[in-house]
């Protein structure tokens, strides 16, 4: 519970502060342009993503280079199931579950073969079922065509409840909202719910067995812990968020295509989980918001930024922005290895349950 | 002293038939034999390279025998399942110590209490009411635990931050927390002082009392003697005797074992 503690401010005012910020946020950045909004929607995205990663490497320790994959049969689901293509139109209330129970699925096929290893055989092992599901996806298309090969699936329907589209304009009290501002209010919901989840799986039975095979497999066992349930668990709970966030995904781009779930995707989720602090949940929020934020917020002022310094453009936006970044981790990773905001090392005494201790 | 409550009368809690371990040419155990009655406290002797905790390993289905196996009240052991095994009561601590490092001491415990809860993923992420009061008995119970053990105040503490007495204790906790009927400890009083030995042998005593059966590994020839209600001796895999403390310390073969180690 003391993690709780840590994520939320103690005081109403903190919380409040937090939400006007969360509420005024789209609004402000829809100033700039809507490509901004549509940032801070992939910032909140990834959010989403880390957190279900971070169950499989922070929590669970198992390291996991292939988690783009459930990621990506989320988003097919989705497309599958809501588009054209198919010409099947289901409601979200029934894909979300299919996509997740999916996801679920592929997380068990992958998760009981691999039960035995450990760190870099598994990353091995998982990278490779990573690769393997882009390529079905890029050849699912002969002889019978089921995703539609490398040219992916257009046209896929957005998030609707009920009448109401979340793509388009709508106006709603008199003020008039755009796609990416809606999908900004739904998925700052999803990651709210999300972050609730994990922090409630953490601090639970399963929550502490996982971090036990973590910390020590065989200590794990001798006290009753059956490890290949357990991690199963791990990787099906972990899968599942990445389907559902895959859904939304593809709802939201309307457009899916194997390009999207490439090996460097799988990469840049699990750096967001080990940069911003391994099996903390405030700290995984703040790795996948900055390095989100990091390679668009380069894009749009690496040239300025030598116009200013030298008068013109001396190296190519593109190259330089990729070597920034790639330095910024370096140098996070060199300086704080733990993470830029690691779970805080419980001192002396206390009270177990700080939080009963307040009320 | 507890030489002549031999309790010969009580029903067996764990019969050890044959067991056969080995490792390439190594042969850690060779036919091993012997019956651990409920309520005693039973020394497992031997020198280094005897095969005590190959012994363990066997019986906590960490490893699975080369041959025979263990009957445990009555039925007999699955081999190789460690959760099984800690499922039906058998409970044990490490040579060298094994805890969850980065996890609190009281958490630690909490974990031991795993497989007498049930608790699952869907009652944890709704929060529901039988999942909040099975947690709150199991804080309370590892709570309870590190009291027993006396290192309550370091409940909130890394376990790796935890002093080398602390941890043994922390383990010993850990593996109470599965409320075993078996508490094998593997030489939990390895690298302790005169001091810190008396009082885990008023541990080991007090939790024999609580009536929990004790293995005890150990190399303290003299803690195993006065605090064992009966010793197995083993040497190169094999066991040399198995009886009250007064009989094995006068055997020769015994005498032999530890001076010709
Ligand atoms: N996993 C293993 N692989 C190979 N050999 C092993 C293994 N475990 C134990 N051995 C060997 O089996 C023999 C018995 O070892 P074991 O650890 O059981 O002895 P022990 O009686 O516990 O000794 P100590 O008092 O030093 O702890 C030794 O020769 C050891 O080298
Ligand atoms: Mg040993």
């Amino acid at each position: 519970m003391s993690i709780k503690n840590w994520l939320l401010p103690r005081s109403t005012v903190g919380i409040g502060l937090i939400a006007i910020a969360l509420i005024a946020l789209p609004f402000a950045l829809a100033t700039g342009g809507q490509a901004w909004v549509r940032i801070a929607n992939f910032a909140i995205l990834y959010v989403f993503l880390a957190l279900g990663l971070n169950i499989v490497v922070g929590l669970a320790g198992l390291l996991d280079l292939g988690y783009i994959a459930f990621y990506a049969v989320g988003a097919y689901t989705w497309a599958l199931l809501a588009s054209p293509h198919f010409g099947l139109h289901l409601p979200v209330w029934a894909i979300l579950p299919i996509g997740a129970a999916c996801a679920c699925v592929a997380g068990v096929l992958l998760g009981s073969p691999t039960l035995k290893l450990r760190g870099d055989y598994l990353a091995i092992v998982t990278l490779g079922f990573g690769e393997i599901v882009r390529i079905f996806m890029n050849n699912l298309n002969a002889p019978i065509n089921i995703t539609n090969g490398a040219q992916g699936i257009t046209l896929i329907d957005p998030v609707k409840i009920g009448d109401f589209s979340f793509a388009g304009n709508s106006t709603i009290f008199g003020l008039t909202l755009s796609g990416p501002q809606k999908y900004y209010f739904l998925l700052v919901a999803l990651a709210l719910l999300v972050i609730v989840v994990n922090l409630r799986l953490q601090n639970s039975r399963i929550g502490r067995a996982w971090q036990a095979i973590r910390e020590d497999e065989i200590a794990a066992k001798a006290v009753g812990i059956n490890t290949r349930n357990v991690k199963l668990l791990a990787f099906a709970m972990g899968a599942s968020f990445g389907g559902i966030a895959g859904g939304v995904f593809a709802a939201m781009q309307g457009f899916v295509s194997p390009e999207s779930f490439s090996l460097i995707e799988s990469v840049m989720i699990l750096a967001m989980v080990v940069l911003g602090g391994m099996g903390h949940i405030p700290g995984v929020i703040l790795g996948a918001v900055l390095l989100a934020i990091l390679p668009e917020a380069l894009r749009y002022g690496v040239a300025p930024l030598q116009q200013l310094l030298f008068g013109k453009v001396l190296v190519d936006p593109e190259s330089l922005r990729m070597l920034i970044f790639g330095l910024a981790l370096v140098l996070v990773m060199r300086f704080k290895p733990a993470g830029l905001w690691p779970a805080p090392e419980r001192k002396a005494h206390g009270n177990p349950n700080p939080e009963e201790g307040r009320a | 002293m507890s030489d002549n409550t031999n309790p010969t009368h009580k029903p067996v809690l764990l019969a050890a038939k044959q067991v056969a371990k080995h490792f390439g040419g190594v042969k850690a155990l060779r036919d091993v034999s012997l019956t651990i009655r409920q309520g005693e406290i039973y020394g497992l002797i031997g020198p280094n390279g005897a095969g005590k905790t190959t012994f363990f390993n066997c019986m906590t289905g960490l490893y699975i025998p080369d041959g025979g196996g263990f009957d445990f009240t009555g039925t007999p052991l699955v081999a190789d399942a460690p959760d099984q095994a800690a499922a039906r009561g058998i409970a044990r601590t490490f040579q060298n110590i094994r805890l969850f490092g980065n996890m609190s001491a009281l958490e630690n415990v909490m974990v031991g209490r795993h497989v007498r809860t049930r608790a699952g993923v869907i009652g944890a992420m709704f929060n529901s009411a039988a999942t909040r009061a099975e947690e709150a008995a199991i804080r309370e119970r590892a709570m309870a635990l590190l009291h027993y053990v006396d290192i309550a105040e370091r409940a909130d503490d890394l376990a790796k931050n935890l002093s080398y007495g602390e941890q043994r204790r922390l383990e010993i906790a850990r593996a109470l927390a599965t409320e075993p009927k078996l508490l094998c400890l593997d030489e939990p009083a390895a690298g302790m002082n005169a001091t810190e030995t008396g009082e885990l042998r008023e541990l080991i005593e007090g939790i024999r009392g609580d009536g929990t059966t004790v293995l005890l590994i150990e190399h303290d020839v003299k803690l195993v003697m006065g605090l064992c209600d009966r010793v197995a001796v083993l040497d190169y895999g094999a066991l040399v005797i198995e009886d009250v403390p007064a009989v094995v310390q006068n055997d020769q073969r015994v005498i032999e074992a530890y001076l010709g180690a």
